[in-house]
């Protein structure tokens, strides 16, 4: 992942509350084999709209979305996280995210602020005032600066120290092999195992040996 | 349990109470290595792995030249994109499909794909294979993933990136969630089945209810429920807003379990139910969150929005956005009356439905099947209704045609389909078209969910039988 110390810039108010992950990428755009190339399905049914945000020239090139409590909520898709990514977002601000959105996003190096519903207010109002008002979200001093208000980042130093040094999770915890192999060799012995075998063979196999017995 | 387990710290204002819950155990037991200031490192029990989340993983994988690490521990099927008619995929849906094919052989992973008589929805197959078990660790690239919990596992969505990171390392890290207790007491009513038990908590506690937590579902009326019904309340979790949802194992559990193909056997079986019956929370346990309601007071639902907590049971009305006192929640009931096209004081039983989907990881069980059957037995779905049963696995639609359920369906004017996600989500061929009305056993209702411009309304798989033959909303005694 890229280093994130430092995101400034402007603004868009996406002024609703439980902003779901079928509007931020619609399923019919998950279809693709990479993780970027999402830009297009953002918002794509209420981008048909000529009225919505994100259609309002004056918010063209923001980087910050700033949007109701619980954003991000429904599906796992990783791709709401690379779509906002995609659509050149690298933070949302809003009261509340969805827990599955608020850690894909912080694996993909988009921020979510989480401010007091009356400050969230307070920014969406001026971003809507004034289309040219700075956000800025400064990661490595854990602090968010905009319309006036000065607050604490919401993130642990822990999340804080992988965004600002861009660590790659897999990496972090594979140094941790020999605790993973300890706890291998003490797991119960009676635990399901799903033999790993090849594609065709599996399932070939599974239809008899395996017989169900239905679903009773 | 072996020493790998850490001793369970327990995070609560209550803490003069004594005693641990249900997911403070399965916790415990997973967690490979705690720091301070970290999140825990848990060990997963069982990894599932679908067609559209996963190619990015296993890409990642063979970017920095890593392994599955247990491949013993990781099963994948395909379900989302996949047609369930006789028609191929489109181009962009079989290159998926390919990839995923690929991938297992590469990596070495089970794979049940389109035409396996193990195939089916990720979260139907792997209960009905008997590998979700009690006690377990189970994550997948799905938010219904919470579906395994009812087994008293500690089951959850993860992103891509998290998928990557499982398969190269068996583990994930997780900052320890809080504990939420959601119990229902006493009888349901007549013709209030698992899914309006769901639909009604998420009616009161919102979409939001249960963020950050683990809910455990107590109480009579839960414990009351078939390992389907469990399943079913399990699965919406996430539409509460949960990380997870959880019921403690019971004698419903083990009965369910024993003989499965992956469930232990002999004396294994024996050492598995000793250590399943210890998971239950303790008596002086506390919860960090505690909501109890009524069984009484729970009534078939119909969500009429655009959110599942939108719902209102199926003898009331269409609400009217200026009674909703609170603002955001007002202009939400606003948005979502314009989207489907609703008039506020309209009687749910007035809305008339142009299509009808029975199926999902939510409803797309056999006894599910067996419901809505009963209700079509020997009717007629209403002319120009749109009707689909779409089991959730093969292994549900061999068990339903021994049945002959899939005789009364066709005879009622159903279309019969292959296992997989289907209307559920619109991804594959079967969407709705714009401003189609549609009665879902599915889960999500958001705008578009089913196809853009669709207008979903989420039931039971009952109140969805009697509805395709009502032409409207209906529950199976209108009928008579
Ligand atoms: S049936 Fe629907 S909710 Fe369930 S896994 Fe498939 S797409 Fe997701």
């Amino acid at each position: 992942m890229e280093k994130v110390t430092r995101i400034a810039g402007r603004a868009a108010p996406l002024d609703r509350a439980d902003v779901d992950t079928d509007q931020i990428i619609p399923a019919s755009y998950l279809k693709r084999l990479e993780r970027t190339g999402y830009g297009d399905g953002l918002f794509s049914a209420w981008r048909k709209d000529p009225a919505f945000v994100l259609n309002d020239a004056r918010y063209a090139g923001a980087s910050v979305l700033v949007a109701g409590p619980n954003f991000g909520c429904g599906s796992s898709r990783e791709h709401a996280a690379w779509a906002l990514r995609d659509g050149g977002f690298r933070a949302v601000i809003a009261p509340s995210f969805a827990d599955i959105f608020r850690s894909n996003a912080l694996k993909v190096g988009v921020v979510p602020v989480r401010l007091a519903p009356a400050q969230v207010e307070r920014v969406m109002r001026a971003v809507e005032a004034d289309p040219a008002t700075e956000v800025e979200i400064d990661v490595a001093a854990g602090r968010v600066r905009a319309a006036g208000i000065d607050a604490a980042l919401d993130l642990d130093e822990f999340t804080r120290w992988r965004l600002t040094e861009g660590l790659d999770d897999i990496g972090l915890t594979l140094r941790h092999e020999a605790d993973i192999a300890a706890y291998e060799s003490r797991r119960p012995t009676w635990l399901p195992q799903v033999a790993g075998a090849p594609a065709a063979e599996g399932s070939a196999r599974s239809a008899t040996a395996e017989k169900s017995r239905g679903n009773t | 349990m072996p020493a790998a387990c850490a001793a369970p710290t327990i995070v609560s204002a209550l803490a003069t109470r004594t005693g641990t819950t249900l997911a403070q155990k399965v916790w415990a037991k997973h967690v490979v290595r705690s720091a301070q200031g970290e999140p825990d490192l848990l060990y997963v029990d069982l990894h599932l792995v679908h067609e559209v989340t996963s190619p990015q993983a296993f890409d990642g994988l063979r970017v920095a030249g890593r392994k599955v690490r247990r491949p013993d521990l990781t099963l994948a099927t395909m379900d989302h994109n996949t047609p369930t008619d006789d028609k191929r995929p489109d181009d962009l849906a079989q290159k998926q499909i390919e990839a995923l094919v690929r991938n297992c052989e590469e990596f070495g992973v089970r794979l049940y794909p389109l035409g396996s008589p193990e195939q089916g929805i990720v979260h139907v197959i792997s209960p009905q294979l008997g590998l979700t078990q009690p006690g377990m660790v189970i994550v997948c690239g799905d938010s219904h993933t919470s579906t395994h919990g009812a087994f008293g596992a500690i089951a959850f969505g993860i992103g891509t990136s998290e998928v990557e990171h499982v398969l190269a390392t068996q583990t994930i890290a997780q900052a320890r969630p809080a504990t939420m207790a959601i119990t229902v007491d006493g009888a349901l009513p007549r013709e209030v089945t698992a899914k309006d038990v769901i639909l009604g908590i998420i009616a009161r506690i919102g979409v939001g209810g249960g963020a950050g937590a683990i809910v455990e579902y107590r109480g009579s009326a839960i414990r009351s429920l078939s390992m389907e019904g469990r399943m079913t309340v399990c699965n919406m979790s996430i539409e509460a807003g949960a990380r997870a949802g959880t019921v403690a194992p019971d004698d419903v559990t083990f009965a369910y379990l024993e003989g499965r193909p992956f469930a232990p056997k002999g004396t294994a079986w024996e050492r598995a139910l000793d250590e399943w019956r210890s998971l239950a929370t303790d008596d002086g346990a506390a919860f960090d969150r505690e909501v109890r309601i009524d069984a009484a007071s729970m009534r078939p639902y119909v969500t009429w929005g655009t959110n599942p907590a939108q719902a209102e049971p199926i003898d009331g009305a269409v609400p009217d956005p200026d009674a909703i006192e609170d603002g955001a929640k007002r202009e939400a009931a606003r948005r979502a009356l314009a989207y489907q096209s609703l008039r506020p004081g309209t009687p749910i039983r007035d809305i008339a439905v142009d299509a009808v989907f029975i199926g999902s990881c939510t409803n797309g069980r056999i006894e599910d099947l067996r419901a809505a059957s009963a209700v079509v037995a020997g009717r007629r779905v209403r002319s120009g209704m749109r009707a689909l049963v779409v089991p959730g696995s093969a292994r549900v639609k061999e068990q339903a045609e021994r049945e002959g359920l899939d005789r009364i369906f066709r005879d009622a004017g159903f279309e019969w389909r292959n296992a997989g996600c289907s209307m559920c989500l619109g991804m594959n061929p079967d969407v709705l078209r714009p401003g189609e009305r549609c009665a879902s056993t599915s889960n999500r209702n958001f705008e578009g969910r089913q196809g853009p411009g669709g207008r979903t309304h989420l039931v039971s798989p009952a109140v969805a039988a009697a509805t395709a033959i009502k032409g409207a909303f209906a529950l199976p005694s209108d009928l008579r």
